[in-house]
């Protein structure tokens, strides 16, 4: 109690000193930054997911020596999946090293926030099957790159599935559980726009952030008994969805999740009574593949690992793999194009824009069955619009259809005029693509 | 020895009623101005003007807003992040409805709207008091995030309801560098603390506090409760409205109504709380405290060179956090701005002290 007052200042000194404090430039690495959650309501989520851009990046460093012959300096900044968070983790590792080569921030809300600070600080947004859907407009969001997959594409894939299943949508109900953030929102334009043309009814019911507390949305769907259910939740949402299904006696057999809520974590906690419940899938689950032996050994066996031996290969796993491959090949494309190692963010957005996976190149790094071919153009930032379904058998995911493609004669219309309307509101001229 | 008032005499009104009487105090302004004005900005880099304090005098701003209503007319309001809120949300759709709205217009009528919805939620203050109107303020939190997430009208019919600011530009200066954003901020907070400062010295601030202090003694002394309570909640609201557009114009650039939500209320009376009720300088505190050090406290073993996973040091963040918050709150319940008027004591003694 002597003075308060001069160790209360010293320490704020301290503090702004340290924070002011940036690392020395290394000039012959580059810099991965990878923006996670680990903790919060989401991190039964999060946590797989970093581990598996951990450790590929770990691998490649191990194996190879990094990409293209220089060395990944890699960095985690906890966000938590909230937005402001997200925003100081970007602002503090993008001029780190020799300047961020890519962000993926993995949530829906720090991708929106980022997009307006990406095209200022010329650092590429990398969102593998998340994000704005209208950013796959290569023309107006230049540094948006939805990889693999947009929610649009995601709730087309869905409606083609259930009509194919079904014969016909028809006089058929369709209710959306979704997490009420833009994350959720984001397939009911499409939603609502094939109600009109297949003739099913569409109501969309939204849950509450985090998801915890659903009864009512689930005892609204008791009454209308719906023919589909799709649950667009994210974290404890998922598992919490599944075991009020089996609560209110709803056939996990009719109900679908997308992409992020249809991975272990979402099924596990529901136990036996997931059974039946399907999922979209961009990717298989397994560790049979042979980017996971060299995963294994390069990094697990080195006592390097990020997370547990026997999680490597569950589906948020792979996907975070997946996310990191995408992100050093869209490097090693930049450093093909500007010939030289160390690349820049914005030489990096050249490498997203023509980067482009042959099947024998996916064979060559080890990724076989695991993703399929993909090319970005200056038009199209998706690459590739491509899922099947898989159900879960109380064990593992079974997949239950072949590869479905999202309509891009129906979607790509929508899309330019949703980035259209973004381009005319932020005072964009849209690049030319020529 | 150095800070006291021997031979400092008042010799006028003016003098007398000046907000630092002290020539020791006015200097000490002055240099924390000239810091925050011209030094920071010379010496800061991008990360630390972007994302530590610009978010700060953002906060801060709000944070006076709550003590205007909380520690000086003794109000508790949980819907501060509701205000916010309103004032972002206003001053979107105003400047997306009538284009060519000039930019501080635009500002101060969304914080016109945001201190009309307050005082239509402050209503319930004139019957009810205490813990009983803090519920009841709640009902602003929920409604507004209702409303933005349901009305499609507010957020401009976007598909995703996540809507966008549009570019800043005040009387064709474009703000967009992180410096310009954090000079615009930083005015916005001098003139923030200026004005605060100067009305609870009012006659409307002097009838706010006698309100907290005894609302029946005040009315028999004369004072309306009415006027003074919705005054007050009028005034609160309109600058936590100002503050509300700036974290979403000038912070995000692009945000969704969990932006605002309930956990902005409550880290906003956090920040009033630890930062001392009824004290403007405690509102900087506050807000120091509450968005600065969690972001300190994550990086801090990295820089002292300890490795730990990153789930370690954020749970390690979050005990640290927690604890320092009860810590500060057995050592000093009046919050930081307290501790601030003790050391200024012990400094009057210097060096012998009795």
């Amino acid at each position: 109690m002597r003075a308060p007052r001069s160790a209360a200042l010293l320490a704020t000194t301290a503090a702004l000193a340290l924070l002011a404090a940036q690392p020395a430039a290394a000039a012959d690495t580059i810099f991965y930054p990878s923006l996670v959650y680990r903790s919060g309501a989401y991190a039964p989520n999060g946590i797989p997911f970093a581990n598996g851009v951990a450790d590929y990046v770990a691998m490649i460093n191990a194996r190879d020596g990094g990409v293209g012959g220089v060395k990944i300096e890699f960095e985690e900044c906890e966000t938590g999946y909230a937005t402001d968070r997200g925003v100081e983790c970007y602002e503090r590792l993008k001029t780190k090293g020799a300047g961020a080569v890519a962000f993926s921030p993995l949530s829906t809300g720090i991708t929106f926030a980022l997009t307006e600070k990406a095209p200022v600080d010329k650092i590429p947004l990398q969102t593998t099957g998340y994000g704005r859907s209208e950013s796959a407009d290569g023309r107006v969001f230049q540094w948006n790159f939805p990889l693999l997959g947009t929610y649009w594409s995601a709730a087309d894939i869905l409606i083609q599935h259930t009509a194919k299943i079904s014969g016909g949508l028809k006089g058929k109900k369709i209710t959306l559980v979704y997490h009420d953030s833009p994350y959720g929102k984001e397939p009911i334009p499409v939603l609502q726009d094939h109600a009109a043309k297949h003739g099913y009814t569409f109501e969309a019911i939204p849950v509450t952030h985090p998801g915890v507390e659903q009864k009512a949305a689930w005892l609204k769907i008791r009454q209308t008994r719906p023919d589909f259910v799709f649950l667009w939740g994210w974290g404890v949402m998922n598992s919490t969805a599944i075991k009020e299904a089996v609560a209110v006696g709803y056939p996990r057999e009719k109900m679908y999740g997308v992409w992020w809520a249809a991975a272990e974590p979402d099924v596990r906690p529901a136990g036996d009574d997931a059974k039946g419940y399907n999922g979209l899938a961009l990717h298989p689950a397994g560790a049979d593949y042979p980017v996971h032996k060299d995963i294994l050994k390069y990094v697990y066996d080195a006592g390097k690992g990020a997370g547990k031996r026997e999680e490597v290969g569950e589906v948020l796993y792979n996907r975070g793999v997946i996310d990191a491959m995408l992100k050093l090949e869209a490097v090693r494309t930049a450093q093909k194009i500007y010939n030289k190692k160390v690349v820049t963010g914005s030489e990096v957005r050249d490498g997203f824009e023509r980067l482009e996976l042959t099947a024998e190149r996916i064979k060559e790094l080890g990724f076989e069955g695991l993703v399929t071919p993909l090319k970005v153009s200056c038009l199209d930032h998706e690459g590739a619009r491509k899922a099947r379904i898989h159900q879960w058998d109380g064990q593992k995911w079974v997949f239950v259809s072949d590869w479905i493609e999202a309509d891009t004669n129906y979607l790509r219309p929508k899309m330019e005029a949703a980035a259209a309307a973004y381009a005319k509101e932020k005072g964009i001229t849209p690049a030319s693509c020529s | 020895m150095i800070y006291r008032e021997t031979g400092q005499f008042r010799t006028s009104y003016a003098e007398d009623q000046a907000i630092f009487r002290l020539r020791q105090d006015r200097a000490g302004i002055a240099v924390i101005l000239a810091v925050a004005w011209i030094g920071i900005p010379l010496l800061a880099d991008d990360y630390l003007l972007r994302a530590i304090l610009v978010p700060f005098l953002i906060l801060a701003v709000a944070a006076i807003g709550l003590n205007l209503l909380l520690g000086y007319c003794g109000q508790i309001s949980l819907g501060t992040g509701a205000f916010m809120a309103i004032g972002a949300y206003a001053a979107y759709n105003l400047a997306l409805r009538l284009p060519g709205l000039p930019l501080l217009l635009d500002f101060f009528l969304a914080g016109l709207v945001a201190a009309g919805i307050g005082v239509l939620f402050g209503l319930p203050s004139v019957r009810i008091k205490g813990l009983y109107l803090a519920v009841a303020t709640l009902a602003a939190q929920f409604f507004a995030d209702w409303a933005f997430l349901r009305v499609g009208w507010f957020t401009n019919y976007t598909p995703s309801g996540s809507v966008t600011a549009p570019p800043l530009d005040i009387f064709g200066w474009l703000i967009d560098t992180p410096l310009e954003k954090y000079w615009l901020c930083l005015a916005f907070a001098c003139l923030t603390a200026i004005l605060a400062k100067n009305l609870v010295r009012s006659r409307i601030g002097r009838s706010w506090m006698a309100i907290r202090d005894m609302d029946i003694a005040a009315e028999i002394i004369g004072i309306r409760p009415t006027t003074a309570k919705l005054s007050a909640f009028a005034v609160s609201s309109f600058v936590a409205g100002g503050a509300g557009v700036l974290w979403a114009f000038v912070h995000l650039g692009s945000w969704e109504p969990l932006a605002f939500s309930i956990d902005m209320s409550f880290r906003l009376l956090f920040m009033v709380i630890i930062g001392g009720m009824g004290s403007i300088l405690g509102s900087f505190l506050g807000a120091a405290f509450i968005t600065v050090l969690p972001i300190f406290l994550n990086q801090a073993p990295a820089m002292v060179g300890i490795q730990l996973s990153t789930a370690m040091v954020s749970h390690l963040e979050f005990m640290i956090f927690g604890a320092l918050i009860v810590l500060f709150l057995i050592w000093e319940p009046h919050g930081l701005a307290r501790l601030w008027q003790i050391g200024k004591e012990k400094m009057r003694l210097w060096p012998f002290p009795y």
